[in-house]
């Protein structure tokens, strides 16, 4: 029995603080609508967990009976995890009182869910992935509906809460059938099996393989298990949109890559039919009716949809490139998605409104700075370099192609070329349309200016000098098989 | 002190991003001072890098500064590097030097200009373009700050975009000097290929280790495709249309970019790949055959112009001419002192001469100057002291570095190389000296309206015009014969081949000691010559030109048309392209492009619309979809073999 204090340290911080911010709170209950303190208190909990995940020891350690794994791989997850969290927190500040759900449940419930991301993304067996799955998901439920007066958040909620229970069940079955057939949820023992019997033969084994993608496919949000995205994006609280735009979808993705290499790496010619015909129809189905929307949170859902198949292009040539690649782009995709929420947060008024595409007209000379980083996070995720998306997409077809996928890499780059569209429209709709609505003097605090900093340097240096967070990603997949 | 050498780049950097972001807001004197502040500060660090420089063993005298790794793919990799060596140290003191004494001027010359902030802004990055093309220590980064400096220049000519001929005039500089580089992007790319390295230090280690046969296809196809590079940004034939008609740029970028620094870029390009070009000599006969043709139809072309500046724009052209004639003999230190020496008193001249147009109120044609000299006395001084220099006669710079390429011409290379530039100088003193006597000397041609404003411009234009003038005056003895102090500062870069050995304080026996010494008499009486030609025809007799033009009308509208060079390139190039573009544009890409694409598009909408219903809304749709999906996926996996 090994039992490591130290592996999970990171995780005990960030309950620590989470609970931490439940009492204080509580205790500070008369001073509502002043809750800096709370945000304060949050981000030193991210910062910290940081810092101990940072100095945790370089060798790959297992531990609680070798359920749960700290290598480069989750390490370099969970920074992932807490950037996207520390940066959801800077653009929530604001947001939460001028939507005036300024509860000190939300910090809590951001950093309970980072904390089921950290499990995902250590998880050595398979029970330990879903229940970090459950904490991380359960969470974000509460989250989706946090305006609690709004019908529209509520709906989103329980919308996502239905379906995602729904998947839930599908994944747990897998898991079922894995077990049955392997007789360990392990996913190294699983390994060894899979590679004794000289790949997947079994068709029950088989079963358990493609329901375990239908779960975690539903929350990568990848075709056909997509619906719930743009009712739940633009549903949900829009720095919430934010959070789940991009942790959630990171972890699920951690979990994805561990599973599938670790322990059907043998036997990848079974699941990377599925997943490439799931990677086309995610692109396409994305990338295609993003063009038709008028709302800019529901674009932004399917913009995700779209970087979900992107990632799935990865995953299908699972060479150490794509997986590499893999962690650079969720990494870009974490700066220039929580950018461009940060602008919609920014230039939207109390109760949400101003999320019209055509409310963006002539912010360019109403608001040029604002709009610069707009059209700087547009520019990445719509792949055009020197910014971080297109390093990112670089990586990933390029990793397609050296597998053999070369349709695969074509068809990725003609999505590519299809969301320059609807990206673009953003910036020509900014720079070329008269102003329809006066923005009236923006309100905007210093953490959320603070955190469009952060993605608009983050966005370039990973555009600009992407050798050496890809040195620091390529060490980081060693460990997976 | 050698490690400051980052921050010669980041000044000029600094300045480009105040006056680019905030300059509008800010007020005239303030973007004039952080304007030539920045450029200042970036020539005080290049002489501290250069005297760092100096401290070392002259064989030792290399110092590179890795910035970052920049692109790293397959066996290509590019640092962003920084060089440091005689021959780039000397360049950031030209440029930072030379460019500090005209952003002054600019203040003073611009100062109505309502587009301030953007012109300090435009020379502030110019400065660190070019920079970054002399500093790169490798093939890419050299190549970015060629397309740099060609953008600014681009920004620069048609800074008066308004003006139809401006704007015309930045397009046909920006296009003709694509055709260079893209023989120039060509080369880089066959330099990878042939030494899987595009760093200076690595290519030119290969080289010199014998690994490449001299004469080598592969090494003469690199060097000729460098060598249209330079044809291009040097404005050397058949590229150096482009440079006459940039004159309709503000005057003191004339001065900066198209006479003292960027123009010289090809010159530097040659000189830095010397190891290259001597393995080559059919790519050095090329160089200095054209080299040797420019000079001499440059000059010929400047004989008869009326613009003060297109006289010197031609001029300019036919003095890189020599520069490419030394380095195509194998003359590359006189090649480089001739660039330095050329950069004071072109540099002079072109501010004297906006020194002139200032003061007449933006007059250009010398038909209506003259008898300026008593108006404009400072002007008209510091503009003698450059027209003299230009001219060849000793002590002034010009002579040193022109009789030196006119000497190693007829020692390297033939009696025909100096017989050209021997005419070419003839003709050089001749339209400079006619210049200066329109302008300058005999009765006043200026219309009354102008007479009235005729004023000497104020002092921050009149400094740096007295500073230039005496580096025009003293610049030639840093290559003194016998005694050049270039000679031994650039012999680590140019080896043994850079220049020939004159021991000229050796007593005169033997006939080749003696050579220097004819030579500079016989170029000194050239010079004379020249100018005595030009003070019979436009002082003593001015009846004379009239006759002579009549007299030879064929050759005379020849010249003054340009030998007709650009219309017979618009009938060559211009036109057919227009045409094949026109067609394509009207048939191929409306009809047929454009179709296709809005065909697709529509597809795609309407595809998207489509798809867009199946966003219902309710739980019961979605949760159908993810069955669906899963039995898909499950009778894929399962049974999909």
């Amino acid at each position: 029995m090994t039992f490591n204090i130290l592996s999970i340290l990171p995780i005990l911080v960030l309950a620590g603080f989470g609970m931490l911010v439940l009492v204080v709170d509580v205790m500070s209950a008369r001073k509502l609508g002043e809750k800096n303190l709370l945000a304060y208190l949050s981000l030193a909990g991210i910062v910290i967990a940081a810092i101990v995940s940072r100095n945790s020891t370089a060798t790959t350690l297992f531990s609680f009976n070798e359920t749960f794994t700290i290598d480069n791989y989750a390490l370099f997850f969970n920074i992932l995890f807490l950037l996207s969290t520390g940066l959801v927190i800077l653009i929530s500040h604001s947001y939460i009182k001028r939507e005036d759900i300024n509860h000190g449940e939300y910090y809590a419930l951001l950093m309970f869910s980072t904390i089921g991301m950290m499990l995902m993304a250590s998880g050595a067996d398979l029970l330990n992935i879903f229940i970090g799955l459950e904490v991380m998901s359960i969470s974000i439920y509460i989250l989706t509906g946090f305006k609690r007066s709004k019908l529209i958040s509520n709906e989103a909620s329980l919308k996502y809460f239905l379906l995602g229970a729904f998947a839930t069940g599908f994944l747990l079955y897998g898991i079922s059938l894995v077990y049955g057939t392997t007789g360990t949820i392990d996913l190294r023992q699983i390994a060894s099996f899979v590679a004794g019997k000289g790949g997947v033969k079994d068709p029950l084994l088989l079963m358990g393989m493609g329901l375990i993608i239908v779960g975690l496919g539903f929350k990568v949000a990848s075709v056909p298990f997509h619906a719930w995205v743009p009712d739940v994006y633009e549903g949900a609280p829009t720095a919430v949109t934010a959070f789940m735009s991009v942790g959630p979808k990171a972890a699920a993705f951690a979990a994805f890559m561990r599973i599938f290499l670790t322990a059907f790496g043998s036997s990848h010619y079974e699941w990377q039919k599925a997943i490439w015909i799931l990677a086309v129809l995610t692109m396409t189905v994305g990338n295609v009716v993003a063009i038709s929307q008028t709302n800019i949170k529901r674009m932004l859902a399917y913009s995700s949809i779209a970087h979900a198949g992107y990632l799935l292009v990865a995953l299908v040539a699972a060479n150490n490139m794509g997986v590499s690649g893999t962690l650079f782009y969720l990494l870009a995709y974490i700066f220039m998605n929580i950018g461009a929420f940060a602008i919609v947060i920014v230039l939207s008024q109390k109760g949400d409104v101003g999320m019209n595409i055509d409310d963006y007209a002539g912010l360019g000379f109403k608001h040029p700075m604002l709009a610069i980083a707009m059209t700087l996070f547009m520019f990445s995720m719509a792949g055009i370099p020197p910014m971080a998306g297109f390093v990112g997409k670089f990586y990933i077809f390029s990793a397609a192609i050296k597998s053999g996928y070369v349709g695969l890499a074509i068809i990725g780059v003609i999505n590519s070329v299809i969301s320059v569209y609807y990206y673009l429209r953003i910036t020509v709709i900014m720079y070329m349309k008269e102003p329809v609505r006066d923005f009236h003097p923006l309100t905007i605090s210093p953490l959320i200016v603070v955190a469009i900093a952060i993605a608009v340097v983050g966005t370039l240096h990973l555009g600009i000098f992407p050798s050496k967070v890809m040195e620091i990603a390529q060490r980081s997949i060693l460990t997976l098989r | 002190m050698l490690n400051l050498i980052s921050l010669v780049l980041l000044f000029p950097l600094i300045g480009t991003a105040i006056n680019g972001l905030i300059g509008k807001k800010l007020r005239k004197e303030t973007v004039g001072y952080i304007a030539c502040g920045a450029i200042g500060m970036s020539f005080f660090v290049a002489i501290l890098v250069f005297f760092g420089l100096l401290q070392l063993p002259p064989e030792s005298r290399v110092f590179e500064k890795q910035l970052f790794n920049w692109i790293e793919s397959g066996s290509f990799k590019a640092a962003a590097g920084l060089q440091v060596d005689p021959l780039s140290s000397l360049m950031i003191l030209i440029i930072t030097g030379v460019g500090f004494l005209i952003h002054i001027y600019s203040i003073g010359y611009m100062h109505h200009d309502k587009g301030y902030h953007r012109y300090f802004c435009y020379l502030n990055l110019f400065t660190f373009s070019m920079l970054l093309l002399v500093l790169g220590n490798n093939f890419l980064l050299m190549f970015i700050g060629w397309e740099a400096v060609g953008l600014c220049s681009y920004l620069l000519i048609g800074f008066w975009f308004e003006k139809k001929s401006a704007s015309d005039a930045a397009k046909k500089a920006f296009i003709v000097n694509r055709v260079g580089d893209f023989g120039f992007a060509l080369g880089i790319m066959l330099i990878f290929i042939t030494f899987d390295t595009i760093d200076f230090t690595g290519v030119f280690h290969a080289a010199s280790q014998g690994n490449i046969a001299v004469g080598s296809f592969t090494v003469t196809i690199i060097t000729l495709l460098l060598f249209m590079g330079a044809t291009g940004k040097s404005a050397q034939i058949p590229l150096y249309t482009w440079l006459p008609d940039a004159m309709e740029g503000p005057t003191p970028v004339s001065a900066l970019i198209h006479a003292a620094t960027m123009v010289t870029a090809g010159v530097y390009m040659i000189a830095r790949c010397n190891v290259l070009f001597m393995l080559s000599p059919f790519t050095m006969t090329v160089v200095a055959c054209i080299g040797a043709a420019t000079a001499l139809f440059a000059a010929s072309i400047g004989l008869v112009q009326n613009d003060i500046k297109r006289v010197l724009a031609y001029s300019t052209v036919s003095q890189l001419g020599y520069m490419f004639l030394a380095c195509g003999v194998g003359a590359f230190t006189a090649g480089v002192f001739h660039l330095m020496t050329h950069a004071f008193f072109k540099a002079l001249l072109f501010l004297g001469s906006g020194s002139v147009i200032h003061a007449l109120s933006g007059e250009q044609d010398m038909r209506k100057m003259g008898g300026l000299k008593k108006h404009i006395p400072i002007t008209y001084r510091t503009f003698l002291v450059g027209t003299v220099a230009i001219a060849g006669i000793p002590p002034f710079a010009g002579f040193f570095s022109k009789d030196e390429i006119l000497l190693e011409a007829f020692v390297r290379g033939n009696f025909i190389y100096w017989a050209v530039g021997a005419l070419a100088a003839l003709f050089t003193a001749f339209y400079m000296f006619r210049l200066l006597i329109m302008t300058f000397h005999g009765k006043s041609r200026v219309d009354h309206h102008a007479m009235e404003h005729l004023h000497e411009s104020p002092k921050n234009m009149t400094v740096p015009l007295k500073i230039l003038a005496v580096l025009a005056l003293l610049g030639g003895f840093l290559g003194i014969p016998g005694a050049s102090a270039i000679n031994g500062f650039l012999s680590p870069v140019f080896g043994e081949h850079g220049h020939v050995e004159t021991h000229g304080a050796e007593a005169c026996g033997s006939h080749a000691a003696c050579l220097p010494y004819l030579m500079m008499v016989i170029s000194t009486g050239i010079a004379i010559a020249g100018i005595y030609l030009a003070y019979l025809m436009y002082i003593k007799s001015p009846e004379l030109p009239k006759k002579l033009a009549e007299r030879f009308s064929l050759i005379y509208k020849l010249l003054l048309n340009k030998y007709y060079i650009d219309e017979i390139y618009d009938a060559l190039f211009v036109n057919p392209i227009k045409k094949i573009s026109l067609l394509l544009w009207k048939r191929v890409d409306a009809q047929l492009i454009d179709g296709t694409v809005n065909g697709v598009a529509g597809f795609v909408r309407g595809f998207g619309s489509v798809l867009r219903l199946s966003q219902t809304g309710y739980v019961r749709n979605y949760a159908f979809y993810i069955v669906a999906g899963c039995i898909f996926i499950i009778v894929f996996v399962v049974f999909g073999k």
